[in-house]
This record gives structure tokens, sequence and C-alpha cells, in this order.
């Protein structure tokens, strides 16, 4: 995904991380905006649900997206 | 007493969902902090007057998502609310929701009604999701739910009265349980909730999904639960992701129903374009260095002053009494031991006080996150985190509110890890030893041209502090095992102005912990130096005049050199100076005698106190102690005994120095450490590796340059 797009969480890869995800609202079937991503890349800032979350690019690959 | 029980009222909500202004409003400064029976989390709770002038006890618990615990702060939330027979179990749980992000609040509102507990839902930030265009039918949401709820603005106290009147109302349980427990775990449930008298399903559920939040329990009855657990092969957290997902359709399903007017976004793009230069890979630095420059700048100019002016007051106030009251032990232990012990608690508050005030601005802001951002990737490489860089920088002014600033780091390990290496940044109280014995083993010159050589060691010793606490955090990196994964999935809560009566209240209780946590062993150990310091074996210390006088007869001294004489007899012959000479062997590799040997001890006390020790030692105590040129030179003339060298060669001075920078010389450090992290084991580990840092690389440097 690149800054600015649009996709929708199809599912998880980490069953612990993906818990601690649905609670703060990214639930399979919702759309996500990848937003920017800190200077060094790393970690980034993403639209959820109506607010922004940012997670580190290690969190985020465990979610799988479908654009 | 026939007092009738107080009701408890516990808030609850999302970080940033306005919990804090909440609180603040409803207890002002009825507020105390305590501890929760046996772990390292504060317990904020105050007290609140009712509308029938009738008062509650209003406890603030920890910011959690839901009630699976993650973090050591999450699993207080859950024991409380787990355990619904105790003292400590509220009445009345107020859960505070932010109105922009209802759905979100809703996960953990609906597990708190089906845990059985009375739940009020105050919805916070009406102003705002207003703005945005959202709007609810509240009524219907309440009659869904099943409990009241209040619109409030938590930070203009619109809608409390109405919270407050709704404190007073009974309140029953909710009776219908919004999600009901898998069918695979009735049988499990029921069997624990016939043995052990569990109120209802969902709480029966947790206790088999939590096995490590039932502290609560007596042995035998944790036993029972396991025991079902093992029974029927439950796993805990084996449902929690499916548990979520039902509880969001059923929210959604609800919130379709209530929901009149749905909101749309555009009032977001503000924080958006703001983020674009905050978080921006050039600017987002130069405005974090900027403000961080000017914290410090802030910290060291208007501290200054109040820090002077406590310094006058305590020493004219220990004047005044030790002339008031009759000589004495007793009158000594007040003037010398006391109050300059309580004076030198107070001198923190300003620094503290500033340094907070930015702190809570930074984090009312919003900005706070922003910064997490910025730096986590940096950071993490050291085993810290994006939140440590706040505590870091504050080392520069004062350890202590810099450690007491790491509260925001949720995970253990990195936050042991930023509290242990702190203290290896310079502090303020390092630069008064540092410029004295710079000018005293550094000519003033300039090297290539421009640059002074002092300020450039001074800068020296100031990195070597900064790469001792990133390479220690590295090292601790790979010692410490823990399972505690690190996370950063962490909102970005959207840019608003702070509300200054919040930055008011983090002052006064950050001040009051140092005050009355901190300060009980920086009082103490202030008496003990004190008794070392005045005291000694035999009756020599009351011999001294004579003793001085008679081995100076023929010096013809002035009244004050005689005076001098005297007080440097007196602290060579204390039990400070018996211990002084006591370590000599110890720190003679180093190039130290037995009078450095005094000073490095009573440096405990504070740093600083490292030039006053000296001052005396070398009978030029009534010299003031800003003058440092009167200092300096004396020093240069002191002559080793043994060799008829000069005593402060730059290989002791060079020593001195690198010693002065990794050393646990402060007592108030270690003393916030204890309170910090509830217990001596670290505030002693980081004795030892400090000190251990510091004389080898003492060691190492004085070996190499005499």
């Amino acid at each position: 995904m690149k800054p600015g797009e649009v996709a929708i969480i199809a599912g998880f890869k980490d069953e612990y991380i993906s818990v601690k995800l649905m609670e703060m609202g990214c639930l399979p079937g919702v759309p996500v905006r990848f937003n920017f991503t800190a200077p060094f890349g790393d970690p980034i800032c993403i639209s959820v649900s109506g607010y922004e979350l940012s997670l580190r690019l290690e969190e985020a690959a465990t979610i799988s997206i479908v654009q | 007493m026939s007092e009738i029980k107080r009701q408890k009222i516990a808030l609850l909500g999302n970080p940033n969902a306005g919990k804090s202004s909440l609180f603040n409003h409803l207890t002002g400064l009825n507020q105390k902090i305590g501890n929760f029976p046996g772990v390292t989390v504060d317990k904020k709770s105050g007290i609140c007057s009712l509308p029938d002038q009738s008062i509650v006890e209003i406890v603030d618990l920890p910011g959690i998502y839901s009630i699976y615990p993650r973090s050591l702060d999450e699993q207080i939330v859950a024991e409380i609310l787990l355990d619904h027979h105790s003292a400590s179990t509220p009445d009345k749980i107020v859960v505070i929701a932010d109105a922009t992000n209802l759905k979100r609040s809703l996960l953990l509102v609906t597990q708190i009604i089906d845990i059985g507990l009375p739940v009020i839902l105050a919805l916070n930030m009406m102003d705002l999701a207003v703005k945005s265009g959202i709007s609810y039918d509240l009524k219907a949401l309440s009659s869904k739910l099943g409990i009241p709820v209040i619109p409030i603005n938590a930070r203009n106290g619109i809608g409390l009265e109405e919270l407050k009147r709704a404190f007073l109302q009974p309140l029953a349980p909710s009776p219908k349980p919004i999600f009901s427990v898998w069918d695979d775990a009735k049988p499990a449930v029921q069997e624990l909730r016939e043995k052990l008298k569990v109120d209802n399903d969902y709480e029966a559920y947790q206790f088999l999904e939590q096995p490590k939040s039932l502290k609560f329990l007596s042995a035998s009855d944790q036993h029972v639960v396991g025991a079902i657990r093992t029974g029927y092969n439950f796993f805990p957290g084996k449902f929690q992701g499916a548990e979520t997902i039902q509880r969001y359709s059923i929210i959604q399903d609800l919130l379709n129903q209530v929901t009149l007017k749905q909101g749309d976004n555009s009032w977001k793009q503000y924080s958006n374009k703001l983020d674009k230069i905050l978080t921006h890979k050039v600017w987002g630095y130069v405005i974090f260095f900027g403000l961080l420059f000017l914290i410090f700048q802030s910290i060291f100019a208007w501290a200054t002053l109040p820090m002077d002016m406590i310094d006058t007051l305590f020493a004219d106030f220990s004047g005044f009494v030790k002339n008031a009251l009759p000589e004495g032990p007793l009158t000594s232990l007040i003037a010398e031991g006391i109050i300059p012990g309580i004076g030198g608690i107070l001198i923190f508050i300003p620094q503290i006080a500033i340094l907070f005030a930015f702190i809570a601005i930074l984090e009312e802001s919003g900005y706070m996150a922003r910064v997490v951002f910025l730096m986590d990737k940096i950071m993490r490489k050291f085993g810290l985190n994006g939140k440590s860089v706040v505590p870091l920088m504050s080392g520069v002014a004062c350890a202590i509110p810099a450690i007491m600033a790491t509260r925001t780091i949720d995970n253990w390990k990195e936050r042991t890890i930023t509290i242990f290496v702190t203290p290896l940044i310079s502090c303020s109280a390092r630069l008064p030893v540092f410029t004295i014995l710079i000018a005293l083993i550094i000519p003033p010159d300039r090297a290539i041209g421009f640059f002074n050589l002092q300020g450039l060691a001074l800068m020296g010793l100031y990195l070597l502090g900064f790469v001792a606490a990133i390479g220690s955090a590295w090292v601790m990196k790979l010692l410490i095992k823990v399972k505690e994964r690190s996370f950063l999935i962490m909102e970005l809560p959207a840019y608003r102005v702070p509300r200054w009566s919040n930055v008011g209240y983090t002052i006064v209780e950050k001040t009051k912990a140092f005050v009355f946590e901190a300060g009980k062993v920086i009082l103490a150990i202030s008496i003990v130096l004190w008794v070392l310091a005045s005291y000694g074996p035999g009756d020599r210390l009351e011999n001294a005049r004579e003793t001085v006088l008679s081995q100076s007869a023929n010096l013809r001294l002035t009244e004050q050199g005689l005076e001098d004489r005297v007080a440097a007899y007196k602290l060579e012959n204390s039990y400070a100076g018996v211990i002084g000479k006591a370590i000599e062997p110890v720190i003679k590799p180093l190039g130290y005698d037995w009078k450095i040997g005094i000073a490095l001890l009573t440096s405990f006390a504070a740093r600083e106190v490292f030039v006053g020790t000296i001052a005396t030692i070398y009978s030029i105590g009534s010299v003031n102690e800003d003058d440092q040129d009167t200092i300096k030179e004396r020093l240069a003339k002191e002559v080793d005994p043994e060799t008829g060298n000069p005593r402060f060669t730059p290989a002791t001075g060079f020593s001195l120095l690198i010693f002065y920078t990794f050393a646990m010389q402060c007592m108030s450090t270690l003393a916030v450490v204890y309170r910090e992290t509830k217990g001596w084991k670290w505030p002693l580990l980081q004795l030892l590796y400090m000190t251990a840092l510091a004389y080898l690389s003492a060691f190492a440097v004085y070996q190499l340059l005499s």
C-alpha cells in the first residue's frame, strides 16, 4: 500500500496482535487508509473506524488486506 | 463509628477519552495518590460532593480499550472489575466514551455491562461530535443498552450536574446481557457459577479467560477455577477474537438504530495538515528539538530564581533556629540536619513543576503521541521506546522529574531500561563539579582558533554521559528477557488546545508525589549524613578548638582562619572523615586521597555538595561557595604529602570528572527510582552498576594519564 490509498481489512496473520487490533477497531471488512509513515519509514499512521492509529510496520504486516 | 458506607464510583474509559478531565472536574484538588495493594500502579482517588451534600469517593482507573488486559495497568482494572465482593469493589462505574468514536468505546461499555456491574455511560466530546455532524438518539441508546446515558463535556464541565444526580440514584446492574457466552463454554461456566457463587455467566466466563487476574480469590478457589478450566479443555484467549468480532457486530446494529445523522470527517483535515509538518522528516525533528531546547532553557532560566530563594530561605531559617534555640545536639540536628534536609527536597519543586507543565501541555495537545511516532524507530534499536525520549532528554535538567516522566511507557521492560539509564545523562547538579574541575585542569586556551578547550571538555562530558546511557540501554535490552511483547499500537489523538486546569492538576499531582514519597527517603538519608559529618569517635570533636589552637599557636591566624581550620579539623575527625580515610586504599588507584573520599561521600546528599565539602576540608569554608576562583587557587596549591607534587594533577582531575559523569551519587534519584519501581531491587542494581562503571572508568583514566 502507498500513502493515501484505501483498502479493506481481510484478516490477520498473528492471532495475538489481531485481538489487540480488533479491540482498537481494525475489524475484518472495515476500510483503512494508509496516511503517512514516520521519517524512517516506520512506524506508520493509518485511519480506521474514524480515528488515527499508529503502528509499527511489523504489526501492520500482520493485517491482510484486499484492495 | 456509625458512618454510612461511602459510595465508591470508578471512572473507566479509553485513553484520550477525557477521563482525567472528568476526574479533575469532579474532585478538584481533593485528590490523593495511593497504591493498589501489591502492585506497581498508582491509585488516583478523590472526593466529590453531590447536590444533596453527601460525598462519594471517585477512583480513576487506568485507561483501557477492553477488559482483556495486556499491560500491568490493564490487569489492575480487570482485577477490580472481576472482584465483586470486596471493600474496594466500586458501587457504580462511569464509563466515559468519546462521542466522536462511539463504536470503539462501546466495546468496553458492553463488556462492563455484561460483567454485571452498575454502569453509567458518560458521553464526552458531544460538541466535537455535533461539529462533525453526528447526532445520536440518546434515549434509544440508553434503553437499548439498559443503562443511563448522560452527554457531558469534560473540558468545560457541561453535564456534570446531571452526572452527579445520577450518582445519587440507586442503580442496578443491567439485567440483560448483550453478548451471551458461547455454547461450548456454558457447561464450564455453569459449574463455576455453582461452585464459587459467581454472579453471572460473563463474569464466570472471565474467571476462566483470565487466570492471571484472579489474585483476589483464595488459593483453593483459584484451584477450583483451574480444575474446571482443565476439566473442560478451556484455553484462555481462544475465543477472544471471536468475541470482539461478535460484540462489534452487535454494536454496529445498535448504532444503525440510534444514529440520527452520520458524521463527515472534514473537521479531521485540520489534524492531518498539522501532521504533515509535525511528522515531516526534517521539520518534524527541527520542531521537536526546538521544543526540547525551549523546555531546557525554561527549566534553567525559570527554576534558578525560585531554587535560589528556597536555598536562601532554608539557610536563613537554619541560621535563625541555631541562634534562637539553646545550643545542643537537638538544635544542631534541627538546624543542620532536618532543615537543610527538607530544603534539599523542596529545592527540586521548581524543576519538577516546570518540566511537568511542559509535558502536560504536550500530552494534552496530542503532540506527545507524535513525538513517540517520530522517535520510535531509533529508540527501539536500543531497547527503548519512542516514549523514552522525553525522560532521557529531561535527564539533562534533573533525573528526578525525568524518571517520574517514564510513567507513560506501558511496556515494563522498556520503562525499566529507561529508568535505569536516565541518571547517566549529565544533570544540572553535575555542572558545578564539572566547571570547577575543568577550570582547574584544563587551560582556558583555544584550539583550532576559536573552540574554547574548556567548553569542548564540558561538551565531551555530556556526550560521554549520553553515550553511556544509550550503550547501557542496548546491553540491558540483551540481558532482560521478558515475555511481554513490545507494542506500538497507539491512537494518534486529534490536536486540541490544552485545558490549563488539567496542566495545573498534573503539576500539583507530580509535585505532591515527589515531596511525600521520595521526600521521606531523602530526609532520612540527609539526617544520616549529618550524623556522620558532625559526630566522631572519642572526644576529638569536642576538643577540636583546643587542638587546633595548640597546633597553630605560632601561625598568627586571623579569627576567620582559625574558624576554617577548626571546621576542617572537625570534618577530618568525624565519622565521615573516618570513613573517608577508611576508603582511601580503595580510591587511591583512582588518584584520590581521603579528603576527596569525604567529598565523594557527602556528594551523596547531592552532587553539588562536592564543592562545599572540598571548600570545608581544605579550610576555605568561609569563602562564598560561588567564588570558584578562590577554591580553584586553593586546590591548585594543594600538595600531595608523599610526592611533593601538586595534589590535583590532570590525571586526578580527569579521573574525578569521569567518576562524577558515571557515578550514581544522588540519594534523591535512588529514592525516586525506589518509588517508581516500588522496590529496592532496581535502585540498588543501579547504584552498583553506576558505581562500578564510574570506578573502572576513573581507574582506567587515572592509570593511563599518570
